[in-house]
């Protein structure tokens, strides 16, 4: 076993061997270099094979046509694209957008760029599981509303809101409705002939591709229409303009391919993963599971250690590589807006750990991390006089803390 | 974050050995012992320093310090910090003991200096709750 530990895999993931191969093919004089939009020569047309083929295979993990995928540099490009184009092209129609207090800052922040130039948004509240119903959702609408954009897996708890239901309201009222499902390709079965979605942001290296790569699924039956946010060349339909970046393009295909072939096996092997690592720490006291028990993706597991400072507990398993909730590993000294929009004490966000754990994680790094965390919790909870003061059946909330 | 190497070594050196790193509690009510409570939980630091004093001359003496903290890395190596500066010394001395000197033993980050004051505040608190007894 090799230290230190990752298992960050909801941040990145490394890519995939067989991802790592393809893209090498990719670049150099003897292999695919060529520009995919050169029509005069076999460089570029091999190139174009090579990015049309990836488009496929993007394509065929979330069961659309191929030329309803259009190319990106990741999935908070496509989040941009897809709200700011799509709200920018329809504002005849209507000037209201929801979407939801959990979302990715690609969202967030676009959706505060649109709310500046005149547009009104609704930011849902979750549940306390974290999780936006059809009905809060259905409740939102107006005749002004003309865009809904959620969240397919939540990043932070891994908690999974049901898009097929939110897609048949809005699909009734004529609301486009964009999915941000940089965190559940490969994860999730996904649909699209089936689902009512319009667009959907897709990243590659949440699913063992490259970083700088993500991709934008517009539906075309029916059509959305959206406003291009970068322009020169006409490249993607002029959705997207810019030089494909073959190499790039080339590894999300193999990504996905390998995605859709291993998704089953993964998942399987990935939740037993999971529930052995909460088997191993629900036991101890003052420890809570963060997102809905049941609706949430196999590779999270979102953890409370009450007591315990995140940061602090971070840097006391040093030798596994995770994240917190925790303000002191954000650049706002905020505790995490999901963990409080969930309802969680500032408290309970400070003492998160986000545990997500992949493809390449082992049985063996399992079973150590577990005791890695019991120990450093327990060393810490000693260090600590809220422990004390918990265990000297104190109530905190009845202290009045003196805040500098 | 990158903290500097003193800061990693007095967090790992705390936490691997609490006790000859001052870790731990007294009784508040003896007399002896001035407590300082600062931090609150939901802004994620509280320190708890406890200083045991003895008359001396005509002052008094820190002859022993405790404490505990919840908080980041370098709120737990701020106050274990503070404790090596605060043992031997008179409460006058004490409390001539700035923010800074932490800052600079610590070579904290900017974005940590929050801790250092932390720090600070927690001796005139024990101090002040010492010199109510005296």
């Amino acid at each position: 076993m090799q230290l230190p530990i990752y298992f960050d895999y909801a941040s990145t993931t490394p890519a995939d061997p067989r991802v790592v191969k393809k893209m090498q093919e990719c670049l150099s004089l003897d292999g695919n270099f060529g520009n995919p939009a050169s029509r005069s020569h076999s460089f570029g047309w091999k190139a174009e094979e090579a990015t049309e083929q990836a488009r496929s295979d993007v394509a065929s993990l979330v069961n659309c046509d191929p030329r309803e995928i259009v190319w990106t540099s990741g999935a908070t490009e496509s989040d941009n694209l897809a709200i700011k184009g799509s709200a920018r092209f329809n504002k005849a129609k209507g000037n209201h957008i929801i979407t939801s207090k959990v979302e990715h800052k690609a969202v967030l922040d676009s959706c505060r760029q649109l709310e500046r130039e005149g547009f009104e948004i609704s930011y849902l509240d979750p549940n306390s599981n974290g999780i936006i119903t059809p009905e809060m959702v259905l409740n939102s609408i107006t005749d002004q509303t003309i865009l809904v954009s959620l969240m397919h897996i939540n990043n932070e708890i891994g908690v999974i809101n049901d898009i097929e239901s939110i897609g048949k309201i809005t699909r009734e009222r004529g609301v486009i409705f964009h999915v941000d499902a940089a965190q559940s390709t490969g994860k999730l079965p996904i649909d699209l002939s089936k689902l009512e979605v319009d667009l959907m942001s897709f990243s590659a290296h949440k699913t063992y591709g490259p970083k700088g790569i993500g991709a934008m699924y517009a539906r075309r039956k029916p059509r959305v229409r959206l406003e291009a946010q970068i322009h020169g060349g006409g490249h993607e339909r002029g959705m997207r303009s810019g030089t494909l970046a073959t190499h790039q393009i080339v590894g999300m295909g193999e990504a996905f391919r390998i995605a859709k072939e291993d998704m089953v096996q993964d998942n399987i092997r990935i939740k037993s993963l999971r529930d052995k690592f909460w088997d191993g720490l629900k036991d101890m006291e003052e420890v809570y599971l963060n997102g809905d028990p049941e609706h949430r993706a196999a590779g999270f597991l979102n953890v409370s250690f009450n007591y315990v400072e995140g940061e602090s507990l971070i840097m006391a398993l040093k030798d596994i590589a995770v994240s917190s909730g925790s303000a002191c590993t954000s650049a706002s000294l905020e505790p995490s807006y999901v963990l409080r929009a969930i309802g969680l004490k500032d408290e309970l966000a400070h003492s998160s750990i986000r545990f997500a754990i992949g493809r390449f994680t082992t049985d063996e790094e399992i079973e150590y991390t577990i005791g890695l965390v019991r120990n450093a919790v327990g060393k810490l909870r000693a260090l600590s006089p809220l422990w004390d003061m918990y265990k000297d059946g104190v109530d905190l909330d009845t202290i009045e803390w003196s805040t500098s | 974050m990158a903290y500097s190497k003193k800061v990693i070594d007095k967090f790992e050196n705390t936490l691997a050995e609490p006790e000859k790193h001052s870790v731990g509690r007294w009784d508040p009510s003896e007399s002896d012992i001035g407590t300082g409570m600062v931090g609150a939980p939901a802004c994620g630091d509280v320190m708890r320093l406890q200083i045991k004093c003895e008359p001396r001359n005509n002052s008094h003496v820190i002859s022993d310090v405790k404490f505990k903290t919840y908080g980041c890395g370098s709120a737990i190596a701020s106050s274990s910090e503070l404790v090596d500066m605060l043992k031997g010394k008179t409460l006058e001395e004490a409390k001539e003991i700035k923010n800074q000197d932490i800052v600079d033993a610590l070579e904290l980050p900017a974005i940590k200096i929050h801790c250092s004051v932390l720090a600070e505040d927690s001796i005139h608190q024990a101090i002040k709750d010492y010199e109510s007894k005296i």
